[in-house]
């Protein structure tokens, strides 16, 4: 594979995806694109439409038109399966059976060796649970859990789905800390929140609303063009100047 | 499909069962203790026991598997696994055939219990010998398994999947020649009884039960069961999707 300079490159190209759910236009014609060597922030309100759009670029959506390209293929195609890692909204791990018999299951899966277990467990601050039930851990441990079977393999591309939800403020930190460093090594990261303040931890920024694009921007950019401080303030503006 | 990921869901499914110690002693348990009961309700009716205890042996490997399959599955359906898989490098068949495995080992740890129980402990007679109960038992469970995976495509809870089983197990054991055999049921409802596996299931036990030789008949039975669990499990393969809406 021919390195281009980290950020230079699209990891991900949607043009026009258009998504129908139970009759409704959930994503009625969205075109952007996720960075290589970046952390972009999909954030919008619950209902917004992120989880679909983060489902159709891991090509388990159902899509009825427009085009998901992911690492220069279609989203979805067998040769992408072990190169972009994916974390559900809700923890997607086996309640009964311990961590560290997890995140095995899906390293064997993925057919990475042994020590992958160890390493993802330490970028997540689990080390010490790897024994222990998955049944018997908290929300936001279970969703660490879910985390680190998503970093399994570094893959080029990651897809987090609301992955600081119910975690404190401290870890949180250090979640986005270890975001920054797996971008600085040249991964594109796809983050979605709906916690607005979340987004100055972000390199560029996607914000949803009713399935449309408000903005993408970088975090400076969008407050600088609103006129505001913050980015939920920015989030209002926008929707005001929308609805103008 | 690829034998690691194949492995790795069986493996990861006997580990999920292992930790669950109540759900084993359940599987490995009540078929004993259902046998025993059985033994001592005809234990004043000669022979009858020899008759109905070999074709029980092959319901209770069906009833158990097609129940334990089938809300399990529902689990990785609804839990969000199953969707995280889809995204891995991991075929339909993978995961089908990694739960056909690891149900199937259970199948022979249970058929064995039960099997070695009736003949030695409860002097139940068999001509066929044990190691052809035993793989009846083995196949009914397989079954039991291969359907459980299919039909929990179709029930969105768990209590929908419970439901399954008086809705679709119960009018199978009904004509499937346990209470009255097939050629002696009214036309309609003998061949209702061909069409339906879990006659195959409890004809193969009877055949094993009464034959020293392996019958012609025994040979049917293995094939239309066979067929069966494939059957399912293609079926199955088809109602698991990557994309859903």
């Amino acid at each position: 594979m021919t390195e281009a300079p980290a950020g230079q490159r699209d990891a991900v190209v949607i043009d026009g995806l258009h998504v129908v759910r139970r009759g409704r236009d959930v994503l009625p014609g969205l075109s952007c694109t996720v960075p290589e060597g970046a952390v972009t922030g999909l954030l919008g309100p619950s209902g917004s439409g992120k989880s679909t759009l983060m489902r159709a670029v891991v090509g388990v959506q159902r899509v009825a038109g427009g085009r998901v390209e992911v690492l220069g293929e279609p989203a979805g195609s067998p040769s992408l399966r072990d190169r972009v890692g994916y974390m559900t909204q809700s923890p997607s791990v086996y309640g009964g059976i311990t961590v560290a018999d997890n995140l095995r299951f899906f390293s064997r899966v993925l057919g990475c060796s042994a020590d992958e277990v160890d390493r993802v467990l330490s970028l997540v601050d689990l080390d010490r649970y790897a024994g222990t039930p998955v049944d018997h851990l908290s929300g936001g441990e279970r969703s660490r859990v879910s985390l680190a079977i998503a970093l399994l393999g570094s893959p080029r591309l990651l897809v987090l789905d609301e992955p600081t939800v119910g975690l404190d403020p401290v870890l949180r930190v250090r979640l986005w800390d270890l975001f920054a460093r797996l971008a600085e090594d040249g991964t594109a990261l796809l983050v979605s929140s709906h916690v607005m303040d979340e987004a100055q931890r972000c390199d560029g920024l996607l914000l949803l609303r009713d399935g449309a694009l408000l903005a993408t921007d970088t975090p400076a950019g969008l407050l600088s063009r609103t006129g505001t401080t913050d980015v939920e303030a920015a989030f209002l503006a926008l929707v005001a100047e929308a609805q103008r | 499909m690829t034998g690691r990921v194949t492995a790795a869901v069986a493996v990861r499914v006997l580990t999920q069962l292992r930790h669950d110690r109540r759900t084993m002693a359940l599987m490995l348990v009540v078929p004993c203790v259902l046998m025993t009961l059985l033994w001592w309700v005809y234990s004043d009716a000669g022979a009858l026991f020899d008759r109905i205890g070999p074709q029980l042996l092959g319901v209770f490997g069906f009833v158990v598997m097609f129940l334990v399959t089938s809300i399990t599955t529902l689990g990785e359906r609804a839990s969000g696994t199953l969707e995280r898989l889809f995204t891995l490098p991991m075929a339909k068949l993978d995961f089908l055939v990694g739960y056909g495995l690891a149900f199937g080992l259970v199948a022979l740890l249970q058929g064995t219990l039960v099997a070695g129980l009736s003949v030695w402990l409860l002097g139940l007679d068999v001509e066929g010998g044990m190691g052809r109960l035993v793989g009846v038992a083995v196949l009914s469970g397989l079954l039991g398994t291969a359907l459980g995976l299919s039909l929990s495509a179709f029930a969105a809870t768990e209590f929908q999947a419970v439901q399954f089983m008086p809705a679709f197990v119960l009018p199978q054991l009904l004509v499937c020649g346990l209470l009255v055999p097939t050629h002696q049921l009214p036309d309609v409802l003998e061949w209702v009884s061909w069409v339906t596996p879990l006659t195959y299931a409890v004809d193969a036990a009877a055949q094993v039960a009464t034959h020293a030789d392996w019958t012609g008949d025994l040979t049917v039975d293995v094939l239309v069961l066979v067929g069966f669990v494939v059957a399912g499990l293609l079926f199955g393969a088809a109602t698991l999707r990557r994309r859903t809406p």
